[in-house]
């Protein structure tokens, strides 16, 4: 850990170190196939987690995604399924 | 989408008051400074040397945010840098209940702030504890439900009509189960010069007891039973409110996906406790014209 | 050196010492003046409203709050923000601000707050004593407290200057001594505003809320590190201690007024009784020594000027040549029945081959007058444990029996 800072301040978006992927018991996967591109689990999730590709679909950020399954509870299409994280 | 809410964060899978964190950020932009009493986002964004927020972030105590946005509101007004937004975001506990004195005086003097309240209707931080936002029958570990109790005895606080009645030029009840509309009040709040308000609904997967992926699923069961009314207020008039319409669903639909009101379908006499529910939600839908 | 004045009876206004500090506050420039009304502060907050009304300060706003702890919590934000902070208050307003205060001081902000000191409620009375700020002794903030009218008001510049001064940032109280100070009327030096542009620089704070370098304030701090934060604020209250005397010192080159720094000495030299104090007793206490010292009493006078930090080394060299020592205390610690600065004096003994005498006497609560006769009551003792011994450690000098 760096010294102590005068009142102990914290650098913007350093909880990125925290790899909460870790936390997961299922994961979640796309069906390209069935995406619309709606946009709607990148706006829903609560861990940032959804990044969006260069080809308008998206993929998960597994480093960070805890796998809270709002993302496929959500999605108009049916598009994501939670399947069970293999360790 | 780059968010200005960063992952890392310890809040619970599903957290609702990351959602509405990421929200507020979302329709803040890079200009503004946040500030968070004490409670559940404080401390799942703020653990020292970590911080989850991207734009400039102050936690002070419990019961203060509203003062500490006044201040930096004041100082900012003083050494010219007023284009500056200032945002204090936080729980219902530290908002309406402890929090009353700070943001009630913040309101009355007129500092030109947005106060986002995220109602996940109990001290979540400490243990899921009864606030004054604690809905009627609601079990919580300090108004359990018993062999002689149907849980909290109160109605919730109507909070957006106390800040009303401070006069606040926008006011406007949101819920994580209709986040685009969230954005743009929030946004539309900010921008209106002035204390403006939002009350958002969230749910709280750990302290309600429902499966993560069900925040958003709650949420809106929340306003389509016509328990959270989805309005807007302006100078103290009504000036929009979310109908509800053919959607209207009885408020077991939302009950029964909850462990904190299971009691009101297994203990006797829980059916007389769901009617006077249902009567809570018929006279919202009566006092706001939801239908 | 001694107390010093600048003489120049020209320069003189006769003005109340809350309007003094007013003025004090006023030629810092300070961007965020934030406070409540309470006895005995009052009139600095209404003469600095008034500064405000007539757009005598530039750049700065007054928030009129709804409580002492929104007075505070405002100024943590704004001095996140890199403002230039004041608030003043007292008594039950210092009380309730009690939670603040560790807020203020843990963030590392350097607010600076005048103390019109008052006793505290129950009973409720608005008079003077030092109950109020004493019992805050362990919020990590400096406490200075002021002899006179003169001294409180310069005290508000040289707080500032070891308030943000990079080695030390922390929040400082200027205590004054309610009505004593507060209300009474002398001629005094009001503070030049061109002398103090020069004495003070802009407040420019190293961190600061910046939407172009958004850093986080106030974070969570576990198991792992939190002894660490409190040790840092414990070196910085170590740096206080040279940063006290330096800005008093620097306040001479600059004003030509000097009251001491840590502590100052009044007849100790040759003294075999020293009597310690802090505040307005310090000018009744010099009287008392002139009159005894006239009859061969080798009588004098420990002025304590900051109460924390503590200054240990100071006070050991001050009294270590002495008889016997009286501590005298505004303050009570219920359950101890001892003030404050003879506890701590007791303490900085201890260890040490120091081996005099200290005795505690409680005067002056709740506003009870302090004639010449309670001081020489308390020389009386002094003396009559060199005679024979300490014979009561520490009690009230001043108790009505007649009323128990
Ligand atoms: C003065 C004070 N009293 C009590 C607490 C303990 N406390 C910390 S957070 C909290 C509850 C927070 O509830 P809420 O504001 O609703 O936020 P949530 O955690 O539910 O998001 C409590 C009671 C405290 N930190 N300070
Ligand atoms: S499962 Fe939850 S955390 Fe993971 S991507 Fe979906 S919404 Fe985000
Ligand atoms: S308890 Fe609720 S509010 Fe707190 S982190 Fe978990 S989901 Fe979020
Ligand atoms: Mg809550």
């Amino acid at each position: 850990m760096m010294s102590i800072r005068v009142g102990g301040v914290c650098d913007p978006g350093s909880t990125r170190i925290n790899k909460t992927g870790g936390w997961r018991t299922f994961r979640p996967v796309y069906d390209y196939d069935k995406c619309v591109k709606c946009k709607l689990c990148e706006l829903l999730c609560p861990d940032m987690s959804v990044l969006e590709r260069e080809d308008g679909y998206f993929q998960f950020d597994y480093d960070f995604c805890k796998g809270c399954g709002i993302c496929a509870n959500e999605c108009p299409k049916g598009a994501i399924s939670m399947v069970l994280e293999e360790k | 989408m780059n968010f200005l809410f960063k992952s890392g964060h310890r809040g619970c899978a599903g957290c609702c008051d990351a959602m509405v964190a990421k929200f507020t950020l979302m329709a803040a932009g890079e200009n503004c400074i946040v500030v968070s009493p004490t409670g559940c986002l404080e401390v799942m964004t703020t653990p020292y040397p970590e911080s989850a927020w991207g734009v400039p972030w102050i936690h002070s105590l419990f019961e203060n945010a509203a003062s500490v946005a006044s201040g930096i509101e004041a100082a900012l007004k003083a050494m010219g840098k007023d284009d500056t937004k200032v945002v204090a975001i936080g729980g219902d506990g530290g908002t309406i209940d402890i929090g009353m004195r700070a943001i009630s005086g913040a309101f009355e003097r007129g500092h030109d702030i947005t106060y986002v309240c995220i109602d996940n209707e109990a001290y979540m931080n400490t243990g899921v504890q009864r606030s004054g936002a604690t809905p009627y029958d609601a079990s919580t570990t300090t108004s359990p439900a018993g062999a002689i109790s149907f849980g909290n005895k109160r109605p919730k606080k109507d909070m957006p009509a106390i800040m009303a009645a401070h006069g606040a030029p926008y006011i406007a009840t949101t819920s994580l189960g209709y986040p685009k509309d969230m954005i743009k009040k929030i946004k539309k709040a900010i921008d209106v010069e002035g204390p403006t308000y939002i009350h958002a609904h969230a749910p709280c997967t750990t302290g309600w007891g429902f499966d993560s992926s069900k925040t958003v699923e709650v949420a809106k069961l929340a306003v389509q039973t016509g328990l959270w009314p989805l309005y807007e207020m302006e100078n103290g008039e009504i000036t929009s409110v979310k109908k509800i319409g053919k959607q209207k669903k009885p408020v077991e639909d939302y009950l029964k996906m909850q462990r904190r009101f299971k009691h009101l379908f297994t203990k006797e006499g829980g059916d007389e406790e769901l009617k006077k529910i249902q009567a809570i939600a018929d006279e919202n839908i009566v006092k706001f014209g939801l239908e | 050196m001694a107390v010093i004045r600048d003489l120049n009876k020209d320069k003189m206004d006769v003005v109340e010492g809350s309007y003094a500090v007013a003025h004090s506050v006023k030629v810092c420039k300070p961007n965020v003046i934030s406070a409540y009304p309470i006895t005995p502060q009052t009139h600095i907050v209404e003469d600095l409203s008034q500064f405000i009304a007539d757009g005598e300060i530039p750049n700065c706003e007054y928030i009129n709050v709804e409580s002492e702890f929104s007075a505070l919590s405002a100024l943590v934000g704004s001095s996140a923000v890199g403002a230039r902070c004041y608030s003043a208050t007292t008594s039950q307003g210092l009380e309730l601000m009690h939670e603040v205060l560790f807020n203020v001081s843990g963030m590392r902000l350097p607010i600076v707050m005048t103390i019109a000191n008052r006793a505290v409620s129950a009973p409720i009375n608005i008079w003077n004593d030092q109950q109020d700020s004493i019992s805050q002794r362990d919020t990590g903030w400096i406490q200075l407290y002021a002899e006179d009218l003169q001294e409180a008001s310069d005290m508000h510049a040289q707080a500032y200057k070891i308030a943000e001064d990079k080695d030390v940032m922390l929040p400082v109280m200027a205590c004054m001594d309610g009505f004593i100070l507060s209300h009474v009327y002398e001629p005094l030096v009001l503070l030049e505003q061109d002398l103090v542009d020069e004495y003070l620089p802009p407040y420019e704070p190293e961190y600061k809320l910046d939407p172009k370098n958004p850093m986080t304030f106030g974070s969570f701090a576990d198991p792992e590190c939190y002894t660490e934060f409190r040790y840092l604020q414990q070196k910085a209250m170590d740096n206080a201690l040279g940063k006290v005397e330096e800005a008093a010192n620097d306040f001479y080159k600059t004003f030509g007024r000097y009251y001491g720094g840590l502590i100052d000495e009044y007849e100790t030299e040759d003294a075999e009784i020293i009597l310690m104090a802090m505040g307005s007793v310090i000018g009744t206490i010099k009287e008392t020594i002139d009159k005894l010292r006239a009859k061969g009493v080798k009588v004098g006078l420990l002025k304590v000027r900051a109460f924390r930090p503590f200054p240990v080394e100071a006070i050991r060299n001050a009294i270590k040549n002495a008889k016997v020592v009286v501590a005298i205390d505004k303050n009570i610690s219920l359950g101890l029945n001892e003030g404050a600065l003879f506890t701590e004096t007791k303490a900085s003994l201890y260890n040490t081959s120091i081996d005099v005498p200290v005795i505690g006497r409680m005067i002056g609560h709740g506003g009870r007058d302090i004639p010449l006769s309670t001081i020489e009551k308390i020389i009386d003792d002094a003396v009559n444990v060199m005679k024979s011994g300490i014979s009561v450690e520490s009690q009230y000098a001043d108790l009505k029996e007649e009323l128990l």
